[in-house]
């Protein structure tokens, strides 16, 4: 066996070499290794949006010399975490899988840390909200980069003329586009008010009392206004407390103004009511109004999108952000970390936000004052305050501070939404809490 | 010596020749044939049906995490659990209501079709079929529109009478009421269809000697038809029950388990804590239920149905 020996001077060129290869192109190296990238993106309802994502994804995939192939997976009827499920427990599947809101954590032993890709994004696009470091974030380690595309807040979608002639609330001068809101008499109490009022007028608001996301999101920011929290960021039941009581007592005037069927309302039904013209107000992000645009726009030109009503602790609005997470076992992860900076690049975010007609949310604080959200209409400026432009809302999500894993149980198992529909159906408020605490202390697993 | 090594030659020699002609026969045998047939269909089984039920077994017996291997832990904090028993009075109600009601309508149609004549019998045996043979998700859609909150067209009919707006999905009464209301609507043809072939095999003869004997149009029912339908009548609410508990797509569409998780079934709540919740252990265990309920109730129908036939 004959050995080539290596000469100082050998040694050095190859290191430094090695060394400049290394630094100038840390990612090619990995991204090139496969050459194959598969992707699993949320399929988006607005038509044209997925267009969008293809072109970025394209532009990426010719450039860096990358075969991808993207599955647009439709959140209908759960697909995406159906098929989150199945490749966690299969050990295969895409290499970046477009993941809704708790699903990060629950599958956090399956996915890569992207500290190296969100660190860099953060300096870049500016500092994300406390609900994305809450979702997307474990023991420092980030779990998954918050996606554009299918973020939301749920803020209220007002009916500019009933709201004027039955509430007197004139949303447009609360909330003009173009300017700071002038929102300070914008509380619950007023929201109950306006509410009691459009009900009286045979036009109430259209706010779900069922077990799908739209409800729980709504009373989540409802109950965050009162502090009332169910399970602290500890993991402590704290169901049983004042804030809890405050918030249910709220909850009962306000059902007793809500349409009949509201607890058998999913997330199409609140969009229906809106496009119907049956009532004054919905919260939603602006998926409604958009429809309205094609099939009613009559009432569409009367909507507006502005801020939630602030409580004793603040005002909240329900922020529901997807995430873009990388499987631990997929095969090209370096190429697929490339493809993420790509696509949380400022320019992609505009490109996402325009394609979809303003109702993607990137969850950057630099990147919500684009021009879409001010030039989109009738009426014009209808969405500049949907991405909370002057940050006067603490955007979060429902069953929040309590541990992820934990929250994620007591937000699709709707104990808050059913609590607060125990008692205002009669039941007595300790019993409705007792209710509570059992089912939280069931969260308790691990 | 040599004698018996031929004698070994030759026996060896006619075992090997027996052996030859019983493989022959094994081969050529009627059940061996058959085994080979349906071994295709036994692996596919195997592989779908066998392995998934194993698999949740033992996924019911992991920690939530699934790390960890926890016995019969699941089982007995769903005891404790309310929901959990809110769930099992919900799919009993739901399934011998909706069984029991698609058995009667079934009874009551089947004779009517059966006293059509001829050609026209054809026609309505097809037209009374299509509930049945639409998918469920399809036509389930269908019934969520008739009972939507905004534009529910048995709502709109109702307000010529002045009655309603009736809360179809919102009120636990009338959600349970509409959720079996389409589970009957379609599974009723199914009993239709097994009973219209029982009410054919049933012999004249007997419908002549019980009138002959005076019998009037309750007593043929009782006396002569339910009689000769038994079986059919029992394996088809065994199959019904089995196929209307583990219901999911009617529940799941129309009301997602709700108001108050009211109309929760075993497979449509383990979709809730095993997919939603990302509980997936306990999501096993719930579903995994439905197997000692079903099985008592096929027991006894089973054993019904063989002690008829001994008699016979």
């Amino acid at each position: 066996m004959s050995r080539k020996t290596l000469t100082r001077r050998q040694f050095v060129a190859a290191t430094a070499l090695s060394s400049t290869a290394l630094i100038a192109a840390p990612y090619v190296r990995g991204a090139y290794a496969a050459s194959k990238l598969s992707i699993g993106f949320w399929d988006h309802w607005v038509p044209g949006a997925n267009d969008a994502s293809t072109a970025l994804v394209k532009e990426w995939g010719e450039k860096e010399k990358v075969e991808v192939s993207i599955d647009y997976i439709t959140s209908n009827n759960k697909k995406i975490e159906l098929t989150a499920a199945a490749e966690a427990q299969a050990k295969s599947g895409h290499d970046i899988l477009q993941m809704p809101s708790w699903w990060p954590h629950a599958y956090s032993e399956n996915l890569e840390p992207l500290n190296d890709v969100m660190e860099p994004l953060i300096k870049q696009n500016g500092a994300v909200n406390d609900t994305v470091k809450y979702l997307g974030q474990s023991n420092g380690k980030w779990l998954a980069v918050p996606a554009t595309p299918g973020s939301q807040i749920k803020g209220p979608c007002s009916r500019i003329d009933l709201m004027k002639k039955h509430a007197g609330i004139d949303v447009q001068e609360m909330y003009p586009a173009g300017s700071p809101p002038k929102d300070d008499n914008w509380t619950l109490d007023t929201f109950l008010k306006a509410a009691e009022a459009c009900q009286k007028a045979g036009v109430p608001f259209g706010i779900g009392l069922g077990e799908t996301t739209d409800s729980v999101d709504t009373a989540g920011a409802i109950f965050q206004s009162f502090g009332a929290e169910l399970v602290n960021a500890k993991g402590d039941v704290t169901v049983k407390t004042d804030a809890v009581r405050q918030a249910l007592e709220f909850y009962k005037k306000l059902i007793a103004v809500l349409p009949a069927d509201a607890p058998s309302w999913d997330d199409a039904s609140n969009n229906k009511w809106l496009i119907s013209g049956r009532g004054a107000m919905i919260m939603n992000p602006p998926s409604a109004w958009a429809v309205a645009k094609r099939d009613a726009p009559q009432v569409a030109e009367q909507c507006w999108t502005h801020g939630f009503p602030s409580g004793p602790k603040g005002r909240f609005a329900p922020f529901l952000p997807y995430f873009w997470g990388v499987w631990s076992f997929g095969k090209n992860k370096e190429a697929a970390k490339s493809l993420l900076v790509h696509l949380s690049s400022p320019a992609a975010i505009e490109k996402f936000v325009v394609a979809s007609g303003g109702y993607d949310l990137p969850a950057y604080a630099n990147m919500t004052k684009f021009k879409t959200w001010a030039e989109e209409g009738p009426p014009k400026g209808t969405l500049f305050h949907y991405p909370d432009p002057y940050h006067r809302q603490t955007l979060s999500i429902a069953a929040s501070p309590a541990p992820p894993k934990i929250a994620q149980q007591i937000y699709f198992q709707a104990t808050l939404t059913k609590m607060a529909l125990r008692f205002a159906q009669g039941e007595k408020l300790e019993t409705a809490l007792a209710w509570a605490e059992d089912e939280c202390e069931g969260f308790m697993r691990t | 010596m040599a004698d018996v090594v031929v004698e070994q030659g030759r026996r060896v020699s006619s075992v090997r020749a027996r052996k030859g002609r019983s493989l022959r026969n094994t081969l050529g045998r009627k059940s061996t044939v058959a085994f080979f047939l349906t071994l295709p269909l036994i692996l596919l089984i195997a592989l779908l049906v066998l392995y998934p039920a194993f698999f949740s077994l033992y996924l019911a017996t992991l920690n939530k995490a699934m790390t960890k291997f926890v016995g019969l832990g699941n089982f007995t904090f769903l005891f404790k659990r309310e929901t959990f028993w809110m769930v099992v009075k919900q799919s009993c109600i739901f399934a011998v209501t909706a069984v029991v009601f698609k058995a009667l309508i079934g009874f009551i149609v089947a004779h009517f079709v059966h006293n059509i004549p001829g050609k026209k019998q054809r026609k309505w045996r097809g037209m009374l079929l299509v509930p049945w043979v639409i998918p469920p998700a399809m036509s389930t859609l269908a019934w969520l529109w008739l009972f939507d909150p905004s534009y529910s067209a048995f709502n709109y009919t109702l307000s010529f009478f002045g009655v309603g707006p009736i809360p179809w999905l919102g009120e636990t009464f009338w959600a349970r009421f509409s959720v079996i209301l389409v589970n009957v609507w379609y599974g009723a043809p199914f009993f239709l269809i097994m009973y219209l072939a029982a009410l054919k095999s049933v012999p004249d003869q007997l419908y002549e000697a019980a009138a002959i004997d005076g019998a009037n149009w309750w007593q043929k029912i009782w006396y002569v038809t339910l009689p000769m339908m038994r079986n059919i009548i029992a394996i088809t609410t065994l199959f019904s029950l089995i196929v209307t508990f583990a219901n999911f797509d009617i529940v799941r569409i129309l009301t997602s388990g709700g108001p108050l998780d009211t109309t929760h079934l075993f497979a449509t709540w383990a979709f809730q804590v095993g997919i939603q919740s990302s509980d997936i252990p306990l999501g096993a265990c719930v579903s995994l239920f439905m197997v000692p309920i079903l099985a008592v109730a096929a027991i006894f129908i089973l054993r019904d149905v063989n002690k008829r036939g001994n008699e016979a």
